[in-house]
């Protein structure tokens, strides 16, 4: 076998994440997290009767962030993460997630070039293409 | 093509006379769970990073391997440690305490096969005497050095392996008893192309490949003479890719075939294709594979330590994922 005929054997023969099993709890996980949110944002709109309607979307944004950064720093995010993958993920939890675990991770290296250096080692990209693309945005809402 | 010979008699068969090994309580609970020296209830073992308790492991196996031959450090020539990290910190660290002198080796998860090579080496020269063999891995200190945060919220694909949470030690001598040393084959860095991070037994299957052919080409042994052909860390996929390259070769191995990784923890452990790092095969020779040998359940083994030579950056600068295996072949006591 040549290097072109193995890397097409590895490809043909390696193991692949079963799909049923990976796509359904993603699925109702993620369903889940966003019926929390809707949960919490109909909760908040009965009980804060003065506030706008977006007010109410930073709030529950607010409360669903920290309770992602909370679950990941109880040590639970992750085992719903291994179960759920995309699911937890892609919600806003996911995104707490993704910046509170660097910075439990490099606690023991301070708080200067530990912490704060590292806490957006996977999160920074996702931040910087956000912003960037928002004010391209706002740019061309500009002259429309 | 290189046509140097990489296959090496050693004369004097220089003995293993004890090892010990350190693990953590994931391998504690695996399938070799009762065969481990010492088994840690707490993987920070009482410190304060991963990787110094990682260091503390070679430490205590260093110590453990000693007292059990009877020798002191002060009777040791040369320390040969390495680890998964950078600057290999847990090998350097542990040899703080040691007083030899020291040798410190990088082959990835190869390294053990690397630390017995080059000691056997030496000790065949008849300049050196008594050398101890160490290294290490820690899940904990090798996630944040190749993948991501313990707290981060992902999934594992089904190719991917479990980093040994152990370390071993191995203490060599020119005489005395014990499992000996009798052939040795240096790996070439192989690379075929595999680009998959998470598909380490594929990109080093094809380098044990080579080493294996390498060894019964020049050495003049046949597999049937084995009791036992084990690699390091390819996992139950990369064990099969081997067997599959091996058999267009014409070397059938399959009788005799298994894999350090693939056989240190329980299907139900989830660790998919098995265990990898420096201390796998390590600790799975010194605790399973040398004592089955002192038994004489096992009278001839080669060990086929395997390791992947990519760096944190590498993938991400386009680079393909280089392999490397060393072949050792042990003789149980007469």
């Amino acid at each position: 076998m040549d290097k072109e005929q193995y890397k097409q054997y590895v490809k043909d023969t390696a193991p692949r994440s079963p799909e049923v099993r990976t796509l359904l709890p993603a699925f109702f996980v993620g369903g889940l997290i966003c019926a929390i949110g809707q949960a919490i944002s109909d909760l908040l709109s009965l009980w804060l009767k003065d506030f706008e309607k977006d007010q109410i979307a930073a709030l529950t944004s607010a409360i669903l962030i920290f309770l992602g950064a909370l679950l990941t720093g109880l040590g639970v995010y992750d085992k719903i993460g291994k179960f759920a993958g995309g699911g937890s993920i892609v919600p806003i939890t996911g995104f707490a997630n993704s910046i509170v675990s660097p910075a439990m991770e490099y606690n023991r290296e301070g708080i200067f070039f530990g912490v704060c250096a590292k806490m957006f080692t996977i999160a920074g990209p996702i931040i910087v293409i956000g912003i960037a693309v928002s004010v391209l945005v706002g740019i061309i809402g500009m002259f429309l | 093509m290189n046509k140097r010979k990489r296959t090496f008699e050693l004369k004097t068969k220089p003995k293993i006379l004890s090892g010990y090994t350190v693990v953590g309580p994931k391998e504690g609970d695996g399938a070799l769970g009762e065969y481990f020296d010492k088994v840690l209830t707490d993987d920070l073992f009482g410190e304060k990073t991963y990787e110094l308790a990682e260091s503390k492991m070679q430490q205590e196996a260093v110590k453990g391997a000693l007292k059990r031959s009877g020798i002191s450090k002060e009777e040791i020539d040369l320390t040969v440690s390495g680890d998964l990290l950078n600057q290999i910190y847990a090998s350097c660290f542990a040899a703080r305490e040691l007083e030899t002198a020291f040798l410190g080796l990088y082959g990835a998860c190869s390294t053990f096969g690397e630390s017995l090579i080059v000691a056997s080496l030496l000790i065949n020269t008849g300049m050196i005497e008594k050398c101890c063999c160490s290294t290490s891995s820690h899940f904990s200190s090798a996630e944040r050095q190749y993948r991501y945060p313990l707290e981060l919220g992902n999934q594992r694909p089904p190719t991917s392996q479990w980093t040994v949470t152990g370390a071993g030690a191995s203490i060599l001598s020119a005489d005395g008893d014990g499992v000996s040393i009798d052939k040795v084959t240096i790996g070439r860095v192989i690379d075929f192309g595999i680009d998959d991070v998470n598909n380490m037994g594929a990109a080093m299957a094809p380098a044990a490949a080579d080493t294996i052919s390498a060894f019964f080409g020049e050495s003049g042994e046949k597999p049937e003479d084995f009791d036992m052909i084990v690699t390091g860390d390819l996992g139950r996929y990369g064990g099969e890719l081997l067997l599959k390259l091996l058999y267009e070769k014409n070397i059938n191995i399959s009788k005799v075939y298994h894999d350090c990784g693939a056989m240190i923890y329980k299907p139900e452990q989830q660790t998919y294709q098995g265990g990898s790092g420096a201390g796998c095969c390590n600790v799975v020779f010194n605790a399973f594979i040398a004592n089955k040998m002192l038994k004489k359940e096992l009278k001839k083994v080669l060990l086929v330590p395997t390791g992947a030579l990519l760096s944190k950056d590498s993938p991400l600068q386009g680079q393909t994922i280089p392999g490397i295996a060393h072949a050792i072949s042990f003789r149980a006591p007469e």
